[in-house]
């Protein structure tokens, strides 16, 4: 895979005496660059076919019956693949420890309430929404709130990293964690902000309003794009969702080898010697945080549209870990690598752990009354546990971060970036 | 990890004179409206803002016990033990079982059976003094252990092996652990909050006006205090302090001094886990109820006080734990106590913002 953005890690002659086929892969995919593009396509085309072959079709029996990946667990997926890209863009390519992710994803969930919803039934403000009716309240075009979700969040991550980032590594942590707990509690409490309903508080909102073309658009395409999404047709979502994720992946592709991509890896390795080279520190990680959380509230507003409901409660510490642990599982700062963790443990999440339950409450010897939803968190634990123990630079690094890893004790100052 | 290992002076832009001035001045103007605010509600009804403190302090000392065990295993290792607060959590629980069951209870993790040691100490609240005595002094005791126990087997079989790796590493580490020990919580006992008998002594030590001082208040301080003491004593007058004290300064040189560098920063997570075992057991009896994921947002508050206090920082974390019981009191009791985690953790924020070494200093503990 080409994921070096830079020169070669200085093991690479020690690897290619062990694992041999590895090398051999990389000569033929020198030797024949029309690779560089089929395989990403044939990958996208597979994706998005998904649905006729996944689903139903010839191998639903292993996809849709077998693993449980159905409409709603592709969707979930799906989103958590945007969250750990995002998240990489920050942990992966700056290296700045974020634990409160769920923040961003929380406000883009709620910039939709704002703007997508009847949470404030007293104004009439109408742009181009898809509603069968009129509704009360404002509703924008539900492309528009996706897009106004993603400038709030990065407002939001330059005000939090602006104060913030100047702190050492495991201090950044701790803050960033304060934050992923005070936003959801803000929200929490905001029925009542000096007599105003902002959130609706613990009631969380409900009815919001659904992507959508309209009818102009669906007439013009000839009626393949639909005038507004439903409950009942769910393949409109997931390509919505799958199309997002592949701007995101793009979008991180393109960063990693431009040239701010390469500022966050030199700040990521070593600030001291980034910023004697002329880096300019705080720019470069509030570029990276913003970025961050411009896909978290990408995430967020299509998330809380599909799942009709934002509840304060369902953005808790627990997803902010569960992004962090798809980022390590799958290999920092390594776009496949991080893919392949978030569409892992995500699937893990949401229903591989309940198959799986399934199928040891139904060996002999166990109890009824087993459940594998009380071990979740411990399984999640003991993954992390493991990973750090044995592999962690991740499943699939980048040859970077690997060499990074590699150097040991060196290394001791590459989360430690003094004040 | 050797501290710092006297990295040359960092390079920074010491271009934010304006930006900086500006946060100052927030900052300062932040602290005169709560000065104001606290100086109101005082003159206005003095006996509540004296109750109030009461709490505040007891509160207090419960975060500082737990505080200490964050900040002696920062000083040693610079490692943020996430795993500590539902380590407390689970100290909490343990002292449930001996009220409720009599009986000191090893969960055999992944099943919920339980290996169970009877003690004899079941208590409810109608209890003869000296079974209540009895049970308070083994649900301590054994909590501690128990506690310690844990601890010292995470730092063997987690941080251990990952003492020369970029910090990040045993940070996670200790994510993981910490979602490991809740598990262990949820399914030693169950989703929903565990309640105990109150097996306190009940009434008022003095009364004045609304104010009330009870004694249940004041056996939370009465156990805590000479628990400080002698954590101070082990640090600052034994070999195996001084032995803390020179591996948290430099590890590499202490060992090169024969100190048993591993055996030392088991020592100081035993510490810790004692700590948090006792603090566990004070909740529980105190607070009458624990539940699963109490240990996150507590042992948060908890790393906040250490934070608050100067991380490292032995006489730092106990100043902050009280100050943070303070701050919590002061919140619930004269605002709402919906806010409490809001203005909790922007306390955290603001102090890492505006003065990162805490209110005593960042210090390794060097018995100050």
């Amino acid at each position: 895979m080409s994921d070096q953005a830079g020169p070669q890690a200085p093991k690479v002659q020690d690897r290619s005496t062990v694992s041999s086929w590895r090398e051999s892969y990389r000569r033929y995919r020198r030797g024949h660059k029309w690779l560089n593009w089929a395989i990403p396509l044939a990958l996208v085309l597979l994706a998005f076919s998904y649905p006729w072959w996944g689903l139903e079709g010839p191998l639903a029996f292993i996809f849709n019956d077998g693993l449980g990946i159905d409409n709603d667990t592709l969707f979930n997926m799906s989103i958590y693949v945007m969250l750990a890209l995002g998240l990489n863009v920050v942990v992966g390519y700056a290296g700045l420890l974020d634990l409160g992710y769920v923040a961003f994803f929380a406000l883009g969930a709620y910039t939709l309430g704002w703007f997508g919803s009847g949470l404030f039934v007293n104004r009439d403000i109408h742009f181009l929404d898809t509603n069968a009716a009129r509704l009360p309240g404002i509703h924008l075009s539900f492309w528009v709130v996706v897009l106004l979700a993603g400038a709030i969040c990065a407002f939001a991550g330059v005000l939090i990293g602006w104060p913030t980032l100047r702190l050492r590594g495991d201090y950044l942590a701790i803050v960033t964690l304060g934050f992923g707990e005070i936003i959801p509690d803000i929200f929490r409490n905001g029925d009542d902000i000096g007599g105003h309903n902002l959130t609706n508080g613990v009631r969380g909102l409900t009815q919001l309003d659904r992507p959508g073309f309209g009818e102009n658009i669906h007439d013009a395409s000839g009626g393949i794009l639909p005038v507004r999404y439903t409950s009942l047709e769910l393949r409109p979502w997931y390509f919505t969702v799958l199309a997002m994720m592949l701007i995101t992946v793009f979008v991180n592709l393109r960063l990693r080898d431009s040239k701010m991509g390469r500022a966050w890896i030199a700040v990521r390795e070593d600030e001291v010697a980034a910023s004697a080279m002329g880096v300019p520190l705080m720019r470069t990680k509030l570029w990276a945080y913003a970025i961050g959380a411009i896909f978290g509230g990408f995430a967020g507003a299509i998330y809380g549209s599909f799942i009709n409901g934002i509840f304060p409660t369902s953005f808790s510490f627990q997803i902010s870990v569960i992004v962090l642990v798809m980022v390590i599982v799958g290999g920092m700062g390594n776009i496949w690598g991080v893919i392949a963790g978030a569409m892992l443990i995500s699937w893990l999440n949401f229903r591989g752990l309940d198959k799986i339950g399934e199928r040891i409450g139904s060996l002999p010897g166990v109890s009824d009354d087993f459940s594998i939803a009380k071990y979740k968190f411990g399984i999640f634990g003991a993954l992390l546990v493991i990973m750090m123990l044995f592999r962690p630079e991740g499943l699939i690094p980048s040859s970077r971060r690997k060499a990074e890893f590699a150097e040991g004790e060196g290394t001791a100052t590459l989360y430690d970036v003094r004040t | 990890m050797s501290t710092a290992e006297t990295a040359p002076g960092p390079v920074i832009e010491r271009r934010l004179p304006i930006s900086q001035i500006l946060l100052w001045i927030a900052g300062v103007v932040l602290a005169a409206l709560i000065g104001y605010w606290l100086i109101k509600n005082a003159i206005e009804s003095p006996d509540r803002f004296l109750e109030v403190t009461l709490i505040g302090i007891t509160n207090g000392s419960i975060f500082a016990l737990i505080a200490l065990g964050y900040t002696l295993v920062y000083g040693i290792i610079e490692l943020i033990n996430f795993a500590h607060g539902d380590n407390f959590m689970l100290g909490a629980f343990q002292t449930n079982s001996i009220v409720n069951d009599g009986s000191f209870q090893i969960p055999l993790f992944p099943t919920s059976f339980v290996l169970a040691l009877p003690l004899g100490a079941a208590a409810t609240a109608g209890s003869s003094s000296s079974q209540k005595i009895y049970t308070i002094a083994m649900c301590i005791f054994f909590s501690m252990l128990f506690c310690m126990v844990i601890n010292v087997s995470i730092e063997r079989i987690g941080y251990k092996p990952l003492r020369n790796q970029p910090r990040l590493v045993p940070l996670i580490t200790a994510i993981g652990f910490s979602f490991i020990l809740q598990d262990v919580g949820l399914v030693w006992k169950d989703a929903g909050p565990q309640p105990l008998p109150n097996i306190l002594p009940t009434g008022n030590i003095f009364h004045w006006r609304g104010a009330t001082y009870g004694w249940n208040d004041f056996i939370v301080i009465a156990v805590t205090i000479p628990l400080l003491i002698a954590l101070s004593y082990l640090i600052r007058r034994t070999r195996s302090g001084k032995a803390m004290r020179a591996t948290a300064q430099d590890m590499d040189a202490s060992s090169m001094m024969g100190i048993n560098v591993d055996r030392t920063i088991s020592f100081t997570f035993a510490l810790g886990g004692a700590l948090a075992g006792a603090a566990g057991a004070i909740y529980a009896l105190y607070i009458g109820t624990a539940k699963f994921d109490l240990g996150f947002r507590l042992g948060l508050f908890a790393f906040t006080a250490a934070v608050l206090g100067g991380i490292g920082n032995l006489s730092g974390a106990v100043l902050g734990g009280v100050v943070l019981g303070l701050i919590q009191a002061y919140t619930e009791g004269f605002w709402d106590a919906r806010w409490t985690t809001t203005v909790i953790f922007s306390v955290l924020i603001a102090i890492l913002v505006f003065r990162p070494s805490g209110l005593l200093g960042e210090q390794v503990p060097e018995g100050q």
